[in-house]
């Protein structure tokens, strides 16, 4: 042997540890369907703003979750189904994929098939397809913190709180008034349910898509005389409804939102009107959380920050964003206990996200005390138990007016999961039990 | 021009003209499926293909019969949910099977809406069939039967099994939409070159002169809407299960329509082609520039900026093409074809 060959071969070793180095460099990737423009944008531009300034805040303020840096990139979708499509197909090619997050209900539902394929977990955090709680069925959808009939239970729970007890329910008159779309359908069983088991009068009125002429709807509810209505909007739906109910004389203070209606964007153009509104959230506004001011300091502060307008940190979606960023990046670092302080892949984080529990000690030691409450996810509840809370809006912030209230889960399970299993039938999907859900495809 | 001399005499064999079509076989057949990667099959061809079969058949009844139609998407949704409820519904239906069904369906409901074609005009018509739009979109979101009571009214593809062979796959679902579309646009070119196409034709250049020459004027337009509906819900099955694989009513709403119209007329009314250039300039091309945009402009602009831009450029590139080739890609192709052979 020459000295040449053996400084080649030493060359040809040192490119390929150098090589394979840069490969398995330590990275959790987020694809991002975001939409910035189109009729949503201001829901889109806040979640994945706050979305975003959460893994900078991680990997500026601690270098990455325990050194793995994350990494994202964003595909504009406008809400549509096929760009969303088209994206994830652009994005799922990136290496070290940790989660998808849409936020949307028909990218989410054109997704559960392909991502199911993939092993790679889909968060749905507020909204989705109710049965994806089921994890025995859907084992990488994740609807985190409140599915849509959480929503509806923790409504009327609230409605009870204010009139004194479950009990007092009886005899009294609830309008839902709902968008006239998939979406806005999708809890009207669970209202009537309600109305049975706890004896108030319901009335459902639709308003057609997109909801910017409600006059009929609202005289209806004003001959009906209800204690309480509940609106279940989407967008410009939202600020007319609240318009239109101080035309016709119904007080604001007895109009509930649902998670969906429960944004600046859709109190600020009412005006007036919509003093006094509540709403639910699962997540509180305002920029006091230690979390959203790290984030102040340390991302805005080096002029970092992902959201143009500042005066919209703090707000719903921006909250929403952040939120579901201590999520996802909780649920890495929960995988990486178990299998190491590396890029995982999805089926590992999968594993993370079924064992995600975060107790309200764990909350404030992330800085997000009273931000939300707690999450409590395992193997077959994907939704993992989330607490909500109401606010009003007081004409220029909304104010948190009631507790962390629990929605009746188990009420609400035996329906899950007969559609879920309904869905595994029509499908041939195979239920899971905890011994598949604890096998995991590492590679 | 793809209009075909009307005096129906018979032309010798063009060799030619036949190369064409195997070299597309060819890619089509053995290419694509053992080298695209699945960005190329999931997010361009499949949409590609089902767009194309809608524009092949919309331009039957727009370019060939003249009838101006604002419905095809609310067919496509026909094809769809009839599509997912015969394979729900009757156990053991084979695909093809469901898929003519589905086709038969969506023709039965454009007959219906192509009735007022018989006293209206133009875009009187086209107003007139934006009902068709608005009804079918209503109905599948009102009666829960459609959607089998989904709680929110979105249907999910089953798996896809023809013959025995699962092709649920993208390649699977690739060949099952490449074969469809190419045996209902060989159909279609079959039927524009008959007898039946030419009274198709006459009724688009003159009504009154076809009706004096004895064309069954009412007969020929209601067939035109049959059939052209019959192909846009086969295209509308495609949509649905090879594509999206997941549906609601509201993913076929007037937008879709309308993208219908625009693809066969940037692509060239009356030419069967020109469904296809048009289907790749719509499909394609934003696609593309999204994908120079973000190369290019990435770390300056957020995706939103991005987006907006690529709106304007389109904008202005299908201005720019309708006034230098108001017939459409289709002749500026052979006008391309011409100057290079």
């Amino acid at each position: 042997m020459t000295f040449f060959s053996h400084l080649k071969k030493a060359a040809i070793a040192t490119a390929f540890v150098l090589g394979a180095t840069a490969v398995h460099a330590d990275e959790q990737y987020f694809p991002l369907q975001s939409y910035r423009v189109g009729p949503y944008a201001a829901g889109g531009t806040g979640f994945f703003g706050g979305f975003i300034d959460y893994l900078n805040l991680i990997n500026i303020r601690d270098g990455g979750v325990n050194g793995v840096k994350l990494t994202w990139s964003e595909g504009e979708t406008q809400y549509e189904v096929e760009k969303g499509v088209e994206v994830y197909e652009r994005l799922k090619s990136n290496p070290d994929i940790a989660a998808w997050n849409p936020l949307s209900v028909g990218i989410a539902y054109a997704m559960i098939d392909r991502i199911t394929d993939d092993k790679v977990p889909l968060i749905t955090i507020n909204h989705g397809r109710t049965d994806t709680t089921d994890g025995r069925v859907f084992p990488y959808v994740f609807p985190l913190l409140l599915n849509p009939y959480s929503e509806t239970s923790g409504i009327v729970n609230y409605i009870a709180s204010r009139e004194g007890s479950l009990d007092k329910l009886k005899g009294k008159k609830i309008v839902v008034l709902y968008h006239g779309s998939p979406y806005g359908k999708e809890t009207i069983p669970i209202y009537e349910l309600l109305a049975q088991k706890y004896g108030f009068e319901l009335s459902q009125i639709e308003v057609p898509h997109p909801g910017n002429e409600q006059q009929a709807q609202w005289l209806t509810i004003r001959r009906e005389r209800p204690d309480y209505v509940v609106l279940r909007g989407w967008g410009v739906m939202n600020p007319v409804a609240l318009k239109t109910a101080q035309k016709t004389g119904f007080p604001a203070d007895h109009i509930v939102g649902n998670v969906w209606s429960n944004s600046e964007e859709d109190v600020i153009p009412a005006g007036d009107a919509a003093k006094g509104y509540t709403a639910i959230t699962t997540q509180a506004s305002g920029e006091q959380y230690p979390v959203v001011q790290e984030i102040v300091k340390t991302i805005y502060g080096a002029g970092k920050g992902n959201l143009e307008d500042k005066g919209r940190i703090g707000s719903v979606y921006h909250n929403l964003g952040i939120v579901n960023g201590i999520l996802n990046v909780e649920a890495v670092r929960i995988a990486q206990a178990k299998f190491g302080n590396r890029t995982l892949t999805g089926d590992e984080v999968r594993w993370g996200f079924e064992h995600l529990k975060l107790d309200p000690a764990r909350v404030e030691a992330l800085g997000a005390k009273d931000l939300f409450h707690s999450i409590n996810v395992s193997w077959d509840n994907h939704e993992g138990d989330g607490y909500v809370t109401f606010q009003q809006w007081d004409g220029k912030k909304w104010n948190v007016v009631s507790d962390w209230i629990a929605p009746d889960w188990r009420l609400l399970r035996p329906i899950i999961e007969k559609s879920s299993e309904a869905y595994a039938k029509e499908k041939g999907i195979k239920i899971r039990t905890a011994e598949d859900a604890d096998a995991v495809v590492s590679n | 021009m793809a209009v075909q001399a009307l005096d129906g005499t018979r032309v010798p064999i063009d060799w030619q003209r036949l190369a064409m079509p195997a070299v597309l076989i060819v890619v089509g057949y053995g290419l694509i499926p053992a080298y695209a990667s699945s960005y190329l099959v999931e997010a361009i061809l499949l949409p590609f293909l089902a767009l194309s079969l809608a524009a092949v058949g919309l331009n039957l009844l727009t370019g060939y019969c003249g009838q101006l139609s604002l419905g095809s998407s609310a067919f496509m949704a026909v094809g769809a949910f009839a599509a997912y409820n015969f394979n729900l519904r009757i156990d053991g239906l084979p695909l093809p099977a469901t898929m003519i069904l589905a086709g038969i369906s969506a023709a039965g409901i454009g007959v219906v809406f192509g009735l007022p074609s018989l006293r209206l005009r133009g875009f009187y018509l086209a107003v007139s069939t934006l009902a068709a739009q608005f009804f079918v979109q209503w109905a599948l979101t009102k009666f829960g039967w459609f959607s089998n009571y989904n709680p929110s009214g979105v249907i999910s593809a089953p798996h896809l099994i023809v013959a025995g062979f699962p092709l649920d796959g993208a390649t699977g679902r690739y060949l099952l939409s490449v074969t469809t579309v190419i045996v209902l646009t060989a159909v279609v070119w079959r039927l524009v070159n008959s007898a039946t196409g030419r009274n198709f034709i006459a009724v688009r250049d003159n009504e009154t002169a076809a009706r004096v020459i004895g064309v069954p004027v009412l007969r020929t337009k209601l067939l035109a809407f049959a059939i052209s509906s019959f192909i846009i819900g086969v295209a509308g099955v495609l949509w649905a299960f090879t594509y999206l694989r997941t549906v609601e009513p509201a993913g076929f709403n007037l937008d879709r329509s309308f993208q219908i119209l625009f693809i066969i007329i940037i692509g060239g009314l009356a030419s069967m082609r020109g469904a296809f250039l048009g289907a790749a300039f719509i499909v394609v091309f934003p696609l593309l520039l999204s994908r120079i945009g973000a190369f290019a402009f990435g770390d300056l602009f957020d995706s939103g900026v991005l987006d907006m831009s690529q709106r304007i450029v389109l904008g202005a590139l299908i201005i720019i093409f309708l006034i230098a080739e108001p017939s459409g890609l289709s002749a500026l192709f052979d006008r391309l074809k011409r100057r290079i052979g």
